[in-house]
């Protein structure tokens, strides 16, 4: 990562639109973890969302958060790849499994061995704009193996009406960021699982925004 | 042209609504301090937000037309987006939506240059065919007609009628005009419109306040309980005759209106506030949301803080430029 360029890019650029292009309308900021090893856990609808989480944090944590990225959108050569891992800072992830021997999660675990603050998206996809996918067990695996890392649900609302798959045109619109309270490897996978996804419902409860068509 | 300061009378007053906010911070202060089991939160920081809200327009103002142009186009920026981020929207219309924020620098631009013929008709007739007109070029018909009236409703709020407000800026007496204005200065004479400009909002501001408190204090019957419980016959007399008073006090000391022309705009500007008002409640409560949203710490949206303003400037500005 450039760390000089990724500050002036989310300073000057990413923090601007997210606050007045878009807008902002957050809930609970102050459940987001200070400090690493920690997930932080979101439902995917736009390429605007890793960003806006990211501006969430305070500038000088920076470093520390990272998020997770599919590798065969961002990692495919050239400049898109070049800003994807400088300049946003992504941790590539492999979506399709080559063979059993490589972890996909790999950069994932080596990142919270590093203390960082870790941005996944369990959906695994941007899917229809504010519609929620069934949630993937990959963090259920992370969890286990960072048992005192918190996982902080935040439900994110807007941004698939901002810019949606499939669209390079940014229509202003306000997002709301519901950030829940954080919970921890239980022990088992699909408790794990049935609690992360009831706290994400939860949250779009509170929201109570119909889906977008 | 830019940066030309307003005249002396602008600057008068602004510091006296700082004076004014200085005390109602005093006030919650104390109240803070002297009972500290009850809770103050929301009105502290509804001053505060008072406070940044007087400081970024004051500071327009005083900066000139085009720092106030800025200010009054963000306004309607923050407006239309709060707008059309509560209202059911079709992804299909994404592209429509685009061309309907591209209204606002257009109209505004208008403003800045004067071009009255245009700026009025705008929003109404070229948006207001263009906007369907692309919308038909992505050919979702399903929700068609819902879709462009709530949008064109929202652009004729938001935009159209703040930009009147900041029309009255740029506005130049006809020659001769119908009255005769009663000049408070002489460089009011040579910028007539920051005075009207400043008058406006004060005047909507301080309806919205007058009317909150004469409803707390006298209100009984309510006017119109199917669409806001908060709004009673005792709070809209008082607080349009409060605006009335306070629009002869400080009209002829602050604009081109004599004490009667004043009186009448005090009038108008009131009841026009309470209409705006009462028109966002009945969306909020058909929306079912009790804000319109969160930009403004302890009033809610900004449309929340603009809708009597919204109302209240078409017909104000209407209602000089047939006079002058």
């Amino acid at each position: 990562m450039n760390h000089t360029l990724r500050y002036l890019f989310f300073a000057l650029v990413v923090r601007p639109v997210a606050l007045v292009v878009i807008g902002l309308n957050l809930r609970r900021r102050e459940l987001l973890p200070r400090k690493g090893p920690a997930l932080v856990v979101a439902n995917h609808n736009s390429h605007l969302d890793a960003l806006v989480l990211i501006s969430l944090f305070p500038l000088r944590d920076l470093r520390r958060v990272r998020p997770v990225a599919a590798a065969d959108t961002f990692c495919n050569g050239g400049w898109s790849e070049w800003f994807a891992r400088q300049i946003i800072g992504i941790i590539p992830l492999d979506r399709k499994l080559k063979d059993r021997h490589t972890d996909p999660l790999r950069g994932v675990v080596e990142a919270l061995e590093q203390e960082n603050i870790v941005i996944l998206f369990p959906e695994g996809t941007r899917g229809e704009p504010e519609q929620l996918c069934e949630f993937k067990t990959g963090v259920a695996h992370v969890a286990k193996r960072f048992p005192e890392a918190p996982v902080t649900p935040v439900y994110i609302h807007g941004l698939g009406k901002a810019l949606p798959r499939g669209e390079a045109l940014l229509v202003p619109f306000f997002c709301d960021v519901y950030v829940g309270e954080p919970i921890h490897w239980t022990g088992d996978r699909t408790a794990f699982m049935d609690q992360l996804q009831e706290r994400m419902s939860a949250l779009a409860e509170e929201l109570g925004r119909p889906a977008w068509v | 042209m830019i940066f030309r300061p307003p005249p002396p009378e602008v600057g008068y007053v602004l510091v006296g609504v700082i004076a004014a906010l200085a005390v109602a911070s005093l006030v919650t202060a104390t109240l803070r301090a002297r009972r500290p089991d009850k809770d103050y939160t929301e009105v502290t920081a509804r001053v505060r937000t008072w406070w940044v809200i007087v400081v970024l327009f004051g500071g327009a103002m005083l900066l000139g037309r085009g720092a106030s142009l800025v200010f009054f186009a963000f306004a309607s920026f923050l407006g239309l987006k709060e707008y059309l981020s509560l209202i059911p929207t079709r992804r299909a219309d994404r592209r429509v939506l685009f061309w309907a924020y591209l209204a606002i620098p257009a109209q505004y631009a208008l403003v800045y240059m004067e071009w009255y013929g245009v700026f009025i008709i705008f929003i109404p007739v070229y948006m207001f065919f263009l906007l369907p007109t692309r919308a038909l070029l992505v050919g979702r018909t399903e929700g068609f007609i819902n879709a462009m009236a709530t949008l064109h409703w929202g652009l004729m709020t938001t935009v159209f009628s703040l930009s009147h407000a900041a029309y009255l800026l740029v506005i130049t007496l006809s020659d001769p005009p119908r009255v005769t204005p009663h000049w408070p200065s002489e460089q009011g004479a040579a910028d007539p419109g920051a005075g009207l400009l400043l008058l406006l909002v004060l005047l909507t501001q301080a309806n919205d306040v007058a009317q909150y408190l004469w409803g707390k204090s006298i209100g009984v019957r309510k006017v119109a309980p199917k669409v806001s419980p908060n709004k009673t016959w005792g709070g809209v007399i008082g607080g349009v005759a409060t605006t009335i008073v306070l629009a002869a006090l400080i009209g002829p000391a602050l604009s081109l209106l004599d004490a009667p022309r004043a009186l009448l705009a005090g009038l108008i500007i009131g009841v026009a506030g309470f209409f705006g008002d009462l028109s966002m409640s009945a969306l909020k409560r058909d929306l079912g949301v009790k804000d319109t949203g969160t930009t403004l710490p302890g009033h809610g949206g900004v449309l929340d803080r603009v809708d009597s303003l919204s109302y209240a400037a078409p017909l104000f500005f209407h209602y000089v430029y047939f006079l002058y």
